[in-house]
Order: structure tokens, then sequence, then C-alpha cells
């Protein structure tokens, strides 16, 4: 979920609506005039409010912009999960994001912690995304920002109500789904802007679930309730992860920090995913906690 | 023979033996006025200056007032002016409550017109004045069930009440709204103000529509009205719905609800023929939206819905999926209208609607009420009336009375606003006692009155996060830090009664 | 340290107007205008005091217009508001 990092009531409340993850913008919600101190009061937040286990995004300003570099230092020194880089074109400018990560993660003596999400937001990033989406380790999602790539695209945004709705996106959406899964990281969809029109909301989440994204960008809580009901696990999903989680248990007991399920090997993320799952799962009120 | 004049012995006999007079024929004169024209006059239409000698008012009564019109009302500061220019003094007011709008009143305080009140609630800057000290005897707060029941039982006395309505015929059977062409205003249910109509020794109605005799679907009876004034307005029904009742689009009052709503759900007293009341506050009106799906998925429809009638129950009522609507104030328009046009819609007086002592008061059957919250504390004490800078601002409504009668009671509340907290390990002012409070439904979490564990069971095999309400009061403390003591000083402005009538709390004067 | 005008934040709810001006006595002076002065007034001027006596700054005359703010967003503004005022990089160190 989308939230201006200008705006403190905003960012204290954000959480708890129980976003999955929850982007402070430095970008675009942000004036000139004001980068200074919504970076100070991003860099507080990060390290003052309990997100929980909330993911925590932060949307830096491009590096080319006499902003970008003061953005990463603060938000790395806050501890944030992940930096969100606006407009990225190439696999270069992921790289160098990560040498200005590293400089500072070196500094802190935590080298390694902070991910990286790529926002696609022009043809020519389109073209490159799977060459982003493998630039770096740090690498954990790709995602498609629409309005700006429109716009490089010469093509306008459809409307709900067009037969040819989503036509515009059709390539840049499949190129990055594809890009991200080639990567093995996270694809994300870009955000709907009409908070009144929850009707073509939905049908929109509908069809870039079917198109294979891990899920949507949202600017307002009310958008939640309807990502989380689309993107409600289904049982075989959650079967799924019920089974890896009683392997961590039973790999637990026996001492062992090797899990295996069905002779495969379990990797952290995918525990990960299964925790996440079966979160979701109690969430949408598919599962009882007493089931597990 | 038997003429009757040769019963006139007899019937002389008869009269004497029963201690009465003989019958004359000539005493008697027929009006031949015609009487279309006598349905629009009558001896008691007068103007308030007459209204108010002729009631014998005196120095040191008791006057008394509603608050249907909430923000738009007209009536009691146009009243009170007027007392103070014909010169009373020591009044008691005693109003259903007072709000914003009644700012006038801190002149007429100081001056010595009014030197007691009794109410519900105080709002503005009125509440500021009194929690800092303007009257020298302190505020008696009452619910509304408890006022209906103290007015009839006489512990309220009330000399002269004048009660403003939308419509009166000249003998004084009054409503809530007008159905003639003139109609000025409409605040529906005048359910605060019977009582006072019925008990008061004098009742003067000021109407801003004299309909003529006899004006139909009448709250107020003739019998119980000594005069009736026309005045210009009596109320500005555009502001009914301002004040405390608010529809909500702020993401966090629709979280608040949604919880509520799935709390109600899920509390084993949703089923069909269930009853159901939503108290003031965005978050508890909007619940109604959010049960409305649940009924229709579930197919079940409640009985009654109770309390202040918003336009969300009048949908549900015209859905089919409440039977009926029990009116005791119409918190807007729409729901004002429905009361006026649809006889499954009735209105209650406060002491039928909400009264500890008085068995047929609706609240005994009521199933499920929502209440809003400035404070909940660990104990589940519920405070609404001070804030926690300890300066009034609400009032206790419905609220101890609804929350002891229902079967289950759900407070909504945010845990913070902005850096006030309002879970806290006490409560600034006791309203309702946590012994009547079962559930407390805040953004980080929902607590469950420890005397209630078949909810929290049921709450939980729903899948439901229950927490412990100490855990959220230090959650508040975590985040917001603690805050300092209030500067409290020695002089009570404030006596707070229970539905008992016992005295339960009082409330300190604020120093700075 | 040389300080000029400054301010820092918003008048929003949960959120602290802070201005910066040259003392013009000695020390820091905090006139505190808060919606929640009553619970959180002295919080609130420590908060500030230790923000700007930790950045440095002995001599000014602070004016903060408080919406309920929490401390970190407090700690924010204060220091945003130094940094406009002298200049000085937070993030050197």
């Amino acid at each position: 979920m989308f939230v201006p990092g200008n705006n403190p009531g905003m960012m204290q409340d954000a959480f708890i609506y129980g976003p999955d993850s929850i982007m402070l913008d430095l970008e675009d919600s942000v004036t000139m005039a004001e980068k200074d101190t919504a970076r100070l009061l991003v860099h507080n937040a990060l390290k003052t409010i309990d997100y929980g286990k909330t993911e925590m995004v932060v949307r830096i300003n491009p590096l080319s912009t006499p902003y970008g570099k003061k953005d990463v230092e603060a938000v790395v020194k806050a501890g944030v999960h992940v930096i969100r880089m606006p407009k990225t074109e190439t696999a270069e400018e992921v790289k160098e994001l990560e040498q200005e990560i590293i400089k500072i993660e070196t500094e802190l003596g935590c080298v390694g912690r902070t991910q990286i999400m790529a926002a696609i937001e022009s043809t020519l990033g389109v073209i490159n995304a799977y060459a982003i989406a493998t630039a770096s380790k740090r690498m954990m999602g790709i995602a498609l920002g629409a309005e700006d790539y429109c716009a490089n695209l010469k093509a306008q945004r459809t409307s709900g109500d067009s037969p040819n709705f989503g036509m515009e996106l059709l390539m840049a959406r499949q190129t990055i789904v594809t890009a991200a899964r080639a990567a093995g990281i996270d694809a994300l969809d870009t955000v709907f802007s009409n908070l009144n029109d929850m009707d073509t909301f939905k049908r929109e989440v509908e069809m870039i679930k079917a198109m294979g994204f891990d899920g949507k960008s949202i600017i307002n809580p009310r958008q939640i309730e309807v990502v989380n009901e689309v993107f409600a696990p289904k049982e075989k999903d959650i079967q799924k992860a019920l089974t890896i989680l009683a392997a961590i248990k039973e790999a637990e007991q026996r001492g062992s920090g090797v899990i295996a399920v069905n002779g495969k090997m379990v990797d952290r993320p995918v525990v990960i995913r299964a925790q996440r799952t079966i979160d979701l799962a109690i969430a949408s009120g598919i599962i009882n906690k007493e089931d597990i | 023979m038997n003429s009757i004049k040769d019963r006139a012995a007899l019937i002389a006999q008869a009269a004497q033996k029963m201690n009465k007079e003989v019958y004359n024929d000539s005493n008697m004169k027929k009006i031949i006025t015609p009487r279309h024209e006598l349905q629009r006059q009558s001896g008691k239409v007068v103007t308030l200056e007459e209204a108010i000698k002729r009631t014998g008012l005196k120095d040191g009564m008791t006057i008394s007032f509603h608050h249907h019109f909430r923000g738009g009302d007209k009536v009691i500061n146009m009243v009170v002016d007027k007392l103070a220019e014909m010169g009373f003094k020591n009044l008691h007011l005693a109003s259903s409550s007072l709000i914003d709008v009644h700012e006038p009143l801190i002149e007429h305080i100081r001056n010595g017109v009014i030197t007691q009140i009794s109410t519900s609630g105080l709002r503005g800057k009125l509440a500021n004045e009194i929690s800092h000290g303007l009257m020298k005897e302190p505020v008696v707060f009452r619910s509304h069930g408890s006022r209906g029941y103290a007015i009839k039982s006489g512990e309220l006395h009330i000399d002269v009440a004048f009660l403003g309505a939308s419509s009166s015929d000249p003998l004084g059977n009054a409503a809530g709204f007008s159905t003639s062409e003139n109609a000025k205003s409409i605040c529906g249910s005048l359910g605060y103000a019977l009582p006072d109509a019925k008990y008061a020794d004098h009742t003067v109605i000021l109407t801003d529509d004299l309909v003529d005799y006899p004006n139909q679907h009448n709250a107020i009876s003739e019998a119980d009205v000594e005069f009736v004034v026309v005045v210009d307005s009596v109320g500005d029904s555009s502001k009914i719905s301002s004040g405390a009742i608010r529809d909500t689009k702020n993401p966090r009052d629709i979280l608040l609800a949604k919880q509520a709503a799935k709390v109600v759900m899920n509390s084993g007293y949703f089923e069909n023929g269930f009853s159901l009341q939503t108290g003031s506050g965005g978050a508890s009106l909007a619940v109604t939206k959010y049960l409305r799906q649940g009924m229709i998925d579930k197919g079940i429809k409640a009985s009654f819905a109770l309390g202040g009638i918003t336009s969300h129950m009048v949908k549900l009522h015209q859905e089919g999926l409440i039977d009926r609507l029990i009116d005791v104030q119409s918190f807007d328009k729409v729901a004002a209208e429905s009361l006026m046009n649809d006889c499954k819609h009735k209105s209650v007086s406060a002491n039928e609607y909400a009264a500890m002592l008085e068995p047929g008061s609706a609240t005994h059957y009521l199933d499920v009420v929502i209440l809003s919250a400035l404070e909940v504390d660990v104990n589940f004490n519920v405070n609404v009336l001070v804030g926690s800078d300890g300066i009034i601002r609400g009032a206790i409504g419905g609220h101890p009375d609804t929350a002891a009668d229902s079967a289950l009671s759900v407070i909504v509340c945010p845990l913070l606003r902005g850096r006030i907290p309002c879970v806290v390990e006490e409560v600034t002012t006791l309203i309702t006692p946590g012994s009547n409070v079962d559930v407390v439904v805040t953004e980080y979490g929902i607590a469950v009155n420890p005397n209630r564990p078949e909810i929290k069971k049921r709450l939980e095999d729903a899948g439901m996060n229950i927490v412990d309400i100490h855990d959220l009061a230090d959650k508040a403390r975590k985040i917001i830090g603690t805050p300092d003591p209030l500067p409290f000083g020695d002089k009570v402005v404030g006596v707070v009664l229970n539905r008992d009538g016992s005295v339960q709390d009082v409330i300190k004067n604020i120093t700075e | 340290m040389e300080v000029k005008n400054a301010a820092a934040g918003t008048l929003e709810s949960g959120d602290i107007l802070i201005q910066i001006a040259p003392a013009q006595q000695a020390g820091l002076h905090i006139d505190l205008d808060s919606t929640v002065a009553y619970q959180f007034g002295a919080q609130i001027k420590k908060v500030i005091t230790e923000t700007l006596t930790g950045l440095g700054l002995e001599n000014a005359d602070v004016k903060a217009t408080d919406k309920g703010a929490l401390d970190c967003t407090i700690r924010a503004r204060a220091t945003a508001a130094f940094v406009r005022a002298t200049g000085k990089d937070v993030w050197a160190d």
C-alpha cells in the first residue's frame, strides 16, 4: 500500500489495515520543497514505529536526482526491508543502487540486509525487464508503473467500460510477469486510482491474478479487502503450506536445520511464503488457528 | 302522568341528594361559528411572553427542553433569552441534552438566570466553561432512560416544559414533523420530550407550523398542553445530523465497523428475529452497512431496530431486513420522514425506551447494541462524557441503558485518536460500568470481557484474533507514551447518576 | 551556531509544525501550542529540546504547533527545521 512519506498521520495508521507491505513514498507524492523533511520523517518512522510483520518498502527518488543517494542512506540506516527504485530502465541502474546500499551497509556492518524492488515505468524498462530482474541478488520483485509507461508508449489508459480495457498494458504486464518468473522473483501490478469504482478495480485484480502477478499495489485501505479476497489462497495452496510448516516443526523437534518435503529441500523463501499463505488463510477466515 | 314537569320534584330531590344543581336550559347557548374556522383557533394560542406569565413560572423553578433538533435547535436559546429579558433568576434548566449551539447559555449562567443544569451531555464552549468551574452547582448528568424515569417518578420535577414541535394544532396536538404544505422543519421522533409533556406541571408547545385541528399522528396530546406559541422557526432540520452523527469515509472507522459487524455475526446472537441498536459516532453507525450484507448472505432478518434511527436502518427496514423501527430520536432527515410515513416505524418516549425500572422499556428486549466510546479502561469501564483532557465533550445518551439491558454490548473505539489513548488504565469518568460491557473493538485488536468466555470462544472459533485488553492499553502506551496527570482542581462541576438513581461518579474542574 | 528563520512540518492531524528563529536571549526557548498540551506538553518540549541540543543547537527561539504528533514525528520535524535553519548535514555522522 502506497503511503505519502510526508504525512505522519497516515504513516502511523497504515499498518492497522493489514496490508502485506507498506510503501512509504519519497518520490511523486512529496513536493521538491519537502524532500528533506519527508526523508527525515520516513527515517524516524521506520526506526520507531512497530509495523509488526508488515514488509516495509520505501520508494526513493531516482539516483539521478539530487535526492536519490540521500534517500538510500536515510532508509538503509533506518533498517528498511526493501528499497523501491522508480523509473528503472536498465540493469546498470540497479547495480548502481546496489553499490550505494553496500556502501551504507558496510558502514553499519549489516551487508546484505536491504532488498530491491524495481519499478518499470517506461518502454525501455519493459524491454529490459529480465536484465533488471536479474541485475542483483537483492532483487525481490519488479513492479509495473502504468502512468509513465503509457505516456512513454503514447497510448491512452483505457477505462473499465471500454471493450479494450487493459489492452494498453497487456504486453508490459506479460513481459514483467514472465521476467519475474524467469528470475524467480515477485511480479507486482500497478495501482488503480479510481477509489469509487470498486467493480472495475475488482475486475482488474482478477485479471492480473489470472496473468500470474503476485500482488497489486494499492493507494487506499479500502482496496485491501478486494485484493485479499481475490488473492485468498485456495484449498490446494493451504494444504501445501500446512505440510511445509508441519515439516519445519518436525525438523525443529529433531534438532535438524534441514527441512525436506516429499524428498525436496525447502528454502527459506518457500517457508516464508507458506507462512504467509497460512496467515492469509486465517485472515480470510478460511481456516482456524486451531487447525494448524 | 309522567311528564318531565311531573318529575320536577323528584329531579330536585335527586340533585339535592347528589349535591348537584338542577339543569337549567336557559344557561346553554349554541356556538354558531363555522367549525372550519374554529379548527384554526383556540385560547391556548398565545405569545411566548404570555405563555410564560400564565404558567406561573417563578424564580427557582425547573424548566425543561428536548434536543431533537441537535445542532439546529433554536428553542432553548429563544426561550432562555426571553426568560432573561423578563427578569427571571435562579432557574434550573433540565434539557434532554445540550450541545455546541447552546453556547449563549454561558451569559445566562454568568447573569444568574440559570443556576442549575440537568442534562445528558454538554459540548462546545459551554462544556468547556463549565469544566473550568463556571457554575456554582454541579451539573447533574443522567442517561436518557434515567431522565425519562426520573421525570415520571417525580425525582426530576418539571415546572414548565418548553417543547419545540414541527407541527401543532391550536389545542396542542404536536408532532416532530408536519404533513401540511407549510411545513418548515422536521425532527422526527419527539421521544425525549414525551415524559416532559406528560409529567410537567405546565407544558408549552412552540411550533413553526400551526396546522388545523386535529393534527394527525401527533406524538404529544392536547390533553397535556396548556399553551401553544407560534414562532418563526423551532429548528434548522439540516443540522440534525451534525454533532455526533457523521457518515464516515474515514478508513479507520470503516475498519472498525467491519470488525464490529463480524463480531455481531459470530456472537451467537445473529439469528432470525434478533434486535439491534447502534449508537452515535461514525464507526458504530457504519456497522449497519456491513451487517446488512451478512443478513442478506445468511437470510437473517431482524425483528426491530431501536434507538437513534438512521437512514441506514431505514434502508434495511424498507428492504425487509428489519421488521419494525422503534425510534426515540431520529438521527437524520430520512429517518424523520420515515417516521412520518411508515406505520411500522414508531416513536417511543424516553422512559419506555431505556428506563431500568420501567418493565416495558424496549432496551429490555434488545439483543445487540453497538456503541462508541471516548475511553475504555482495562476493566471494560466506559467513558463517553469527559475527554481525556478532563473537559466535558460528550453525552451519556442511552449508553449505560443499552449496554446494561442488551444481551450483547459491543464498544467500537479506536485505540488512539491522534496522540490521545482511548484504551487506558482507568477512565477519566465512569459512565458505563465494565460489568455491562462485553466486547471492545479497536483497530489493534478485539478484547472480550472475561465474564463472557462463551463470546470469546465463538469469536475465536470464527478465526477472529482476540487480545487481552491490558495488551491494548500497553500497546497504546508504547506508541504514544504515558500522559501526564490532568490538572484537576477540587471543585465538583458534574455529578453522574447511575441508572438506579445512585451517584456513580463526580467530575472535577480543570484548572488550566 | 548561526541560525536563520526556518520551519518544518504541517498543521495536519498527527503532525507538528516547528519554527526556529534566532534566539532573543541565550538558551533554547520553546513556545508550545498543542492539542494534547495537558497530557503531553512536557514530553513534547523534552523531545524537541533533546533533539536540538543533540544536534548542537544551544540558542534559538522555537515555536511548535502540535496536532497530536508522535515522538518520532516530533524528532523528524525538529531535525528538519534544524537543518533548514543552520544548513548543517545531519546524515554525515
